[in-house]
């Protein structure tokens, strides 16, 4: 019996999300599994967006902290850092500051942020709350409106806020990341719910929310695959929106990144340990099926940004 | 390719002699389909259906042993595209590089690392699995030296003889003769020589082609020189090849039961980069690579790939729980904060995590509610007022601390009263509902 390639075609697909005004990207828009190009058609590779704040990365590990330093207290700075430095293709503006735990930074001060960064860089921007259910949707459609015609990302909507802040983004003409937690039931229904309002599933982008290797990364892998097979096998049209791996903030609080040589020897060196479990964790996910990611170090990026020029 | 009941009746004697304990040989042939009953019941079957039935029963990825003894790694077996499907069986080995063209000193150091690599990571002992002797020389000599040395100063570790020349072959291979080694190397041009080599150490044969067709039509000639164990290799190289290769390679054998190409594959993942290498080692793992060769082994990089390697082969039907106990977040002392949660491994996960974030140490009592998170086991039942003071009381806590407060989840704020009632001397605080606000809620509690 001799050899037979056994190739696999799709009817589905996955939507390509276009984002950004003076620079645009492209992400999504393959036939196939990721990255199966010996079978199918992946016409862009996966964006990666550099992670900024509207304040100071004080809770960053050192490792990524100490390369931001000198721009990281200032947004403006730190995103054009970022493209003209870096070269970053994206930048994901998270307004963590908004959080009523932290500096509590009112929705005005957001919109002062998001404006000045628009203002700063060409690249498109994706805007992301602080994660707090109330405050991103009283924060998240101020900016909405503020971003209006930079054809921005705006992240991230849950069960528990999505009207609002999907109502904004649909007014302003915003992609929307929609997150729930880790189970392809609760993606779907999420991203029904959205398309129900009216919301365009073309514009939507699936979050179903990320772990670090490590700390659950098992789960997120497959539920990424599940949502790709229901996508492509079974043609299910709230699955085909292109999915968010959001790396490095799961990434860099984890013991692995932070924990000196000193005191676990047997980990070696923090520094290379903890930009490899950036890359290796958003490398994962890629071939999971996540193709926009959210990352913070230049190395990891860099590295990841290869092993994507290797795939494709 | 699996038969049909249908087809295995044709293969049995028919005389229904019920000597297999079914009633008739088609009740028999049924069951043998469904892998309920084995062939060895019947008594009178030919020698020419056990060789048919033995082929078609034989699992779809040929089991390999890859070395001997206690550091021995099975591999192979594999039975599905995805691990949500079911999960994967065999763990890839890694396997380090040494070229014998290294100086002494590096080949030293690599066999110390290799020893050395041993990680216990939530339970496991994980270690870099094997070494790859590469005879980059050309000459056997160096290469039989190289395999002396390695035989000496690591017997236990398993090998894989790197070489296209049966010389070479033989004069490394003498070195693990019946110890599981693997002679890699083996193409259409020295496939015989290699193959004698290979036999007369009891080696397992690596095998190397350009594409999946010659490969295949490889391992049938390999097969045909009476060796059965075998790892193969189709040339990927580049990450979108190997993608292409193990995923071509793993679908011909699981769906089409095709035997030509249904042993473990082995990935070469090695780049002048050792960190950027661990990201191709790291799609080996993912997708299919049964042994996966890396060229340096620092720590920092075997951790992170562990890690991966044991994140993909976990079980995914397995409830996801972490055991009941006391959790030591950081270096926790008698005055450090208690806080409970449940044990599903997810919650854990993340609530250890955003305790490690806040740096302020702490004890996590992680209770047992058959993996529920904390509002469906406060729902179900098994998260009560009760449950935790006896669990509390059990766990022995009352000893490690000094004060007495218990910082419970804040979607169960309810639970306070109860608890408090039951755990006599006891002060219950409701700390956040959300894990990241974990942080901030510890660190002003210390301050
Ligand atoms: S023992 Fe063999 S021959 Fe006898 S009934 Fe069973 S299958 Fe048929």
């Amino acid at each position: 019996m001799g050899y037979e390639a056994v190739k696999e075609s799709f009817s589905g697909g996955v939507f390509p999300v276009r984002i950004g005004k003076e620079k645009e990207e492209v992400f999504g828009g393959e036939n196939t599994l990721p990255f199966h190009k010996f079978e199918g058609e992946v016409p862009n590779r996966p964006l990666i967006a550099y992670e900024i704040q509207d304040v100071a990365p004080e809770e960053w590990p050192e490792t990524v902290r100490t390369v931001y330093e000198g721009v990281s207290e200032d947004p403006v700075k730190w995103a054009r850092h970022c493209e003209e430095e870096l070269g970053a293709r994206a930048i994901a503006l998270r307004l963590v500051g908004t959080h009523p735990d932290g500096k509590d930074l009112t929705a005005e001060e957001a919109v002062k942020t998001v404006t000045s960064v628009l203002e700063a860089v060409k690249a498109p921007v994706i805007i992301l709350g602080s994660n707090h259910v109330e405050k991103d949707s009283e924060v998240l459609p101020r900016v909405a409106e503020a971003a209006k015609g930079y054809n921005c990302v705006i992240g991230k909507a849950q069960e528990a806020n999505y009207k609002t802040i999907a109502a904004a983004a649909m007014a302003n003409d915003h992609k929307l990341i929609a997150m729930s937690e880790l189970d392809i039931n609760l993606s779907k229904q999420l991203n029904i719910l959205l398309t129900q309002m009216g919301f365009a599933k073309e514009k939507l982008i699936t979050d179903p929310m990320c772990s670090a290797l490590g700390y659950g990364l098992e789960y997120t892998y497959s539920v990424m695959e599940r949502i790709r097979l229901a996508a492509l096998a079974q043609n299910d049209e709230v699955m085909q929106p292109p999915m968010l791996g959001d790396v490095g903030m799961y990434v860099w609080k984890i013991k692995e990144v932070q924990a000196p040589e000193e005191v676990l020897p047997e980990w070696g060196s923090v520094e290379e340990r903890g930009i490899l479990w950036e890359a290796l964790t958003a490398t994962s996910l890629m071939l999971a099926g996540a193709e926009l990611l959210i990352m913070r170090h230049p190395k990891a990026v860099e590295m990841v940004e290869k092993f994507v020029d290797e795939l494709i | 390719m699996a038969l049909s009941g249908v087809e295995i009746f044709k293969l049995l004697p028919k005389t229904n002699c019920k000597k297999c304990g079914f009633p008739t040989c088609l009740a028999f042939a049924m069951k043998l389909a469904q892998r309920q009953a084995t062939l060895d019941a019947c008594p009178d079957v030919s020698e020419e259906a056990k060789k048919v039935l033995g082929e078609a029963s034989a699992p779809p990825v040929r089991p390999i042993t890859f070395g001997s003894g206690e550091k021995a790694v099975k591999m192979g077996e594999e039975t599905v595209l995805f691990r949500h499907e079911k999960k994967f069986v065999n763990p890839n080995a890694f396997v380090l590089e040494i070229r014998d063209t290294e100086e002494d000193a590096t080949v030293e150091a690599k066999i110390d690392a290799v020893l050395n690599s041993e990680i216990n990571r939530v339970g496991q002992l994980l270690r870099i699995d094997g070494i790859c002797i590469t005879n980059e020389s050309g000459d056997g000599g160096k290469l039989g030296a190289v395999a002396e040395k390695v035989a000496t100063k690591a017997p236990e570790v398993p090998v894989i003889v790197n070489t296209e020349s049966p010389e070479a072959a033989e004069a490394a291979l003498k070195h693990f003769t019946g110890k599981g080694a693997i002679l890699y190397g083996v193409t259409e041009g020295n496939a015989e020589k290699m193959a004698e080599v290979a036999k007369a150490h009891k080696a397992t044969v690596g095998v190397k082609a350009e594409g999946l067709e010659a490969l295949s039509a490889l391992t049938e000639k390999v097969k045909g020189l009476g060796v059965e164990d075998m790892v193969i290799d189709g040339g990927a190289r580049r990450a979108g090849e190997i993608l292409e290769q193990n995923t071509l390679i793993r679908r011909a054998a699981i769906k089409k039961s095709f035997k030509a190409l249904g042993y473990p594959v082995i990935n070469f993942a090695q780049r002048e980069d050792g960190m950027y290498e661990a990201l191709v080692a790291g799609l080996g793992v993912c997708k299919y690579g049964s042994i996966v060769v890396v060229s340096s082994a620092e720590k920092w990089k075997n951790l992170a790939l562990f890690t991966l390697r044991q994140n993909i082969y976990t079980d995914p039907q397995v409830p996801m729980q972490v055991e009941q106990k006391i959790y030591r977040i950081g270096e926790p002392t008698a005055d450090s904060p208690l806080i409970i949660t449940t044990n599903f491994s997810l919650t854990y996960f993340i609530v250890s995590g955003e305790i490690e974030n806040a740096k302020v140490p702490a004890w996590l009592a992680v209770m047992d509610c058959e993996g529920l998170s904390v509002l469906t086991a406060w729902a179900a039942g098994k998260f009560t007022g009760a449950k935790i003071a006896n669990f509390i009381k059990e766990s022995g806590i009352e000893e490690e601390v000094s004060h007495r407060e218990l910082i419970i989840p804040g979607y169960v704020a309810i639970l306070s009263g109860t608890i408090e009632e039951k755990l006599e001397g006891w002060k219950v605080t409701v700390g956040p509902r959300e894990a990241n606000a974990i942080p901030n809620f510890l660190k002003q509690k210390v301050a």
